[in-house]
């Protein structure tokens, strides 16, 4: 199971608590990951991606094993340490403090 | 006995405030959709019980919600997946997708940017949420930027009604400080075919024929901040009322002059008489006294705070021109808070009450038409709408 953290809002609007498990079948990357948490949760569509373009949504960010992912492409496959659920993926809000 | 239920979205979640006809005890329940902008909630003529809201956030995006129970438990109403082509998931119920289509969508990519450039349509966000008078699964969201949508599925699925932007002078709009938003959206009940809109800043336009082509109706309009003051569009509009016992007769609230139109927007006539200033945002028809007026005039469009320290209802019981503070129960002093467009409502009781929440998070009852007023909260999130339900 991959391990996903989830921003509050978001948190909020699925339901959930910080941390959420999704399967993914075949290869884990950002794509298949979020696929199988739009499937898990409905409500999430169009909160961590665009609809149509699939773009991550410019406020927000991807982290995994203290790595900024952002900007990397999702079909990149996920570190081993997420694939194997030792490490989370996590879904931040891109903007600290307030 | 009969009630109200007073919808309130502000910019940290919703809150919902209900009382007895009476209007002198209330139950507040929220916040809903707790750190979420709530840019508006209403409820539908046709069930009371089915409310729609949109919920909205610059980093997540546009949720809408929908309640079947008046409020108690909310639904994405998207609900199940299906898989698209590509194979990822196709979530529907948050998707606002601008009409494209070489059917029914117009080649229309740009509109006008702040700078007098040209700009690609991007979708941002709900203002403004109008349920079908008579199906409480149809619903039409005015949106930023300016289009108008239409679910008939309870707002699992959203078309735009794609001729009102490419109607011919939509490279010609262009934002207002509050964005390029849709914010106004009025049904006519004698009239399925006929809807009024408004948009900041292009102006206000009709359809007669249900959403397929529309009009601007913005003869009599006079905006010295535009190239040409008596333009066809280019104005901004903050807001416009009806009642519907009277459907054909609009009153507008535009960034600066309080208008008025006796045949259904085809010319406007200032009414804005002796109120201290024509600048605001609110204007809202009383429930049975059809030229009885309502506006909350706010310094200036450089100062959105009420004018003189001083929260004052204006009232107008000939149809404008001849306006009367309202200021019992209100703060006399100290007092800058705004009240912004889609923030006062009346509800439909004998004795009509009037509703209206303010920036500072004050949201205030009158059960007398205005003469006095009640705050129902005083220290909620900054109030973007209020909505009141009349329950039978």
């Amino acid at each position: 199971m991959i391990r996903v953290v989830l921003p509050y809002h978001l948190r909020r609007l699925a339901n959930v608590g910080n941390e959420v498990q999704v399967e993914v079948q075949g290869q884990v990357t950002q794509r298949s990951v979020l696929n199988a948490l739009e499937v898990q949760y409905p409500m999430l569509c169009g909160t961590i991606r665009d609809h149509v373009t699939q773009q991550r949504r410019p406020f927000l960010r991807f982290f995994a094993c203290q790595e900024d992912l952002s900007h990397e492409s999702p079909d990149e496959p996920l570190p081993e340490a997420v694939v194997t659920g030792k490490e989370p993926l996590l879904i931040v809000g891109a903007i600290a403090g307030g | 006995m009969s009630g109200v239920r007073v919808l309130v979205g502000t910019k940290k979640g919703a809150f919902i405030l209900s009382s007895d006809g009476k209007r002198d005890k209330w139950e507040v329940n929220g916040p809903l959709f707790t750190g979420w902008e709530v840019y508006h909630m209403k409820g539908s003529q046709a069930d009371p019980n089915r409310i729609y809201a949109s919920q909205t956030s610059g980093w997540f995006g546009q949720v809408i919600q929908r309640s079947s129970d008046g409020g108690k438990t909310w639904e994405t109403p998207g609900g199940g997946m299906t898989q698209s082509p590509q194979g990822w998931p196709a979530g529907e119920s948050n998707k606002f997708v601008y009409d494209v289509s070489p059917e029914t969508g117009k080649p229309l990519t740009t509109h006008q940017w702040y700078d007098g450039t040209q700009h690609p349509w991007e979708f941002k966000r709900v203002w403004h949420l109008e349920p079908s008078l008579n199906d409480a699964d149809t619903v039409y969201a005015g949106v930023e930027d300016a289009a108008l949508f239409k679910s008939k599925d309870g707002g699992r699925t959203w078309q735009e009604l794609s001729g009102l932007r490419g109607h011919g002078t939509g490279p010609k709009w262009q934002p207002g400080a509050g964005g390029m938003c849709l914010h106004t959206v009025l049904l006519d009940p004698s009239n399925p075919n006929r809807i009024y809109i408004a948009i900041s800043a292009a102006g206000a336009f009709r359809t007669d024929d249900g959403g397929k082509t529309w009009k601007p109706i913005n003869k009599g309009l006079h905006s010295q901040y535009i190239p040409d003051p008596n333009a066809e569009i280019g104005h901004c509009v903050h807001h416009v009322a009806l009642n519907p016992k009277r459907p054909n007769v609009l009153f507008m609230q535009k960034h600066w002059d309080v208008m008025r139109s006796n045949n259904g927007g085809d010319s406007w006539t200032e009414i804005s008489g002796n109120l201290p200033t024509d600048f605001g945002f609110v204007i809202d028809v009383h429930a049975h006294e059809l030229e009885t007026i309502y506006v909350v005039p706010i310094k200036s469009d450089s100062e959105h705070f009420v004018h003189e320290g001083k929260l004052r209802v204006y009232r107008s019981k000939t149809g404008g021109n001849e306006w009367e503070p309202l200021t019992k129960g209100l703060p006399q002093s100290n007092c800058f808070v705004n009240v912004l467009r889609d923030a006062m409502a009346v509800d439909s009781l004998d004795n009509c009450g009037v509703y209206f929440g303010t920036t500072g998070g004050q949201v205030y009852c009158s059960a007398d038409a205005g003469d006095s007023w009640n705050p129902i909260v005083r220290d909620l999130p900054s109030v973007l709408s209020v909505e009141v339900q009349t329950l039978p």
